[in-house]
């Protein structure tokens, strides 16, 4: 379980976030959704500890992250998997060596070992067939798979994925979302996803908060999302025609 | 503080050497050729070039030859080759860290608790270390190689004087005062081009500006001290 207590970030003095405070729970698929520029990359790049916030506690099953020394840190980032938007392999390793490197750098595991722990993690995810190829010779879906790989290699409790689905098309995404949701479960990982993607809210938000206006808006859970009252909440989910409409068609369905 | 980062201990021995071998390969195998190249031509135009100019009855022949000879080993197979290597391995370091940066690979590798600066830069720094000397050493072989080809092929002097020209008062340290100053120039480029690349900011224009940037920095840096290692060592 991660929790935020009453984290605040500022850039050259203008405020990014204000006073954020969640609990993000293991076994569960915790959605950060926000407007762009609302500050959730901010939010998740401050949890993981690509950022310094300026006040506030990140507690990692209790363990202050923002009290811990270098050491500690080191530490915890082993138990830290990422997924980012863009993938981030390493282009001059195939897609192997991307889900090996890990194993390879913390593992003392024999190569034999290691190889079999990153075919299984590879297997996984149905990336098997394309184990030595390298990024640029796979799809958007397939680079993020193979990262969703790396990122279970050494067997995370937390797993943190930047807009997993940008730049796929709704079907792949889905296949992605219900990777992520699959493997949450069966890992008990605390999995945090940003994303505004409201398939992916509607289909794996088992917790979800809302972040708009640099301030922890909304959190509730994907059924409580499409009856929520909250007028900011309603206005960027239901944004596009087709949610208006099914929004429409939820409310005639209660009424009716 | 970057530095600092980059001569720790680092996180695993075996990683980073087998890095430190790919990075001798990329950077400094790949390089022989173009080194190899240009010091040919380079020799046999200073050759060619000493000749037409300093034809005078009062001055013995074989003077081309040992002034080819001083020009390659005090000054171009170490501070105009190291020069040329600025904007071949430098852009190419300050290019591949900064794409690494931009696309969040480096990010990735921060997130998963190694330390970046450490994996990445050293090996490059170490490898341009080890295999300049190496170059060096091609360089004023393939110049002396080039002016004995004006010989051969242009026939603008005998053989034999060039080669007397080239023998004449040879000085060892001459030699190893280029490896010497190679050595520091090698270390200039790796880490200047590393620091551009590593801090990129931004997207492919800032990687194309710190990739242009590494070039000029690196080249005044190695102008500079070349000027102070010449006073230091010859001085």
């Amino acid at each position: 379980m991660i929790e935020v207590k009453h984290l605040y970030k500022a850039f050259d003095g203008i405020d990014v976030l204000k006073d954020i405070s969640a609990v993000f729970e293991n076994g569960k698929t915790n959605l950060i959704i926000g407007q762009s520029g609302s500050g959730k990359t901010v939010l998740m790049k401050c949890i993981v500890g690509l950022l310094q916030p300026e006040s506030g506690d990140l507690l990692y099953d209790g363990r202050n992250f923002l009290k811990m020394n270098k050491r500690e840190k080191k530490s915890l980032r082993r138990e830290i998997g990422m997924l980012f938007q863009g993938s981030a392999l390493f282009d001059s390793m195939s897609v192997l060596q991307n889900v090996m490197f890990p194993l390879d750098m913390f593992s003392n595991d024999t190569y034999i070992e290691r190889e079999k722990r990153a075919l299984f993690c590879l297997e996984r995810v149905n990336l098997s067939e394309a184990k030595d190829k390298y990024p640029g010779e796979i799809s958007g879906g397939m680079q993020k798979r193979a990262a969703i790989a790396r990122a279970i290699a050494l067997n995370p409790q937390y797993l943190f994925c930047d807009e997993p689905n940008s730049g796929l098309d709704p079907k792949t995404s889905l296949v992605i979302d219900e990777l992520i949701h699959g493997i949450t479960e069966e890992y008990n990982m605390t999995t945090i996803i940003n994303t505004h993607d409201m398939n992916s809210v509607i289909g794996i938000g088992d917790n979800v908060i809302f972040i708009c206006n640099e301030h922890l808006e909304w959190t509730g859970t994907k059924d409580e999302v499409l009856t929520s009252h909250n007028d900011e909440l309603n206005n960027f989910i239901f944004a596009s025609d087709l949610l208006k409409k099914v929004k429409e068609m939820e409310v005639d369905h209660n009424e009716g | 503080m970057l530095m600092r980062k980059v001569f720790s201990r680092p996180d695993k021995m075996r990683m980073s050497l087998k890095r430190y071998v790919n990075e001798i390969a990329k950077l400094g195998v790949n390089s022989i050729g173009i080194v190899m190249l240009i010091s040919l031509f380079i020799g046999a135009v200073i050759t060619v070039q000493l000749q037409l100019n300093i034809s005078n009855p009062l001055m013995p022949r074989w003077t081309v030859g040992y002034v080819t000879r001083e020009i390659m080993l005090l000054e171009f197979s170490s501070a105009i080759m190291s020069l040329i290597l600025a904007g071949k391995v430098g852009s190419n370091i300050a290019s591949e860290l900064g794409t690494m940066r931009v696309t969040q690979q480096i990010d990735a590798l921060d997130i998963m608790g190694v330390n970046s600066a450490n994996y990445l830069i050293l090996p490059k720094i170490a490898a341009m270390m080890t295999i300049i000397p190496i170059l060096v050493t091609f360089s004023i072989f393939a110049g002396i190689i080039g002016a004995y080809c004006t010989c051969w092929f242009l026939g603008i002097m005998t053989a034999v004087d060039l080669e007397y020209g080239l023998q004449y008062e040879f000085v060892e340290w001459n030699v190893w005062s280029g490896f010497i100053k190679s050595l520091f120039f090698a270390f200039i480029i790796a880490s200047v081009s590393a620091y551009y690349g590593y801090t990129v900011k931004g997207g492919s224009i800032e990687v194309g500006k710190a990739s242009t940037d590494s070039v000029v920095s690196s080249s005044v840096l190695i102008l500079f001290s070349d000027l102070v290692l010449t006073k230091l060592l010859f001085g």
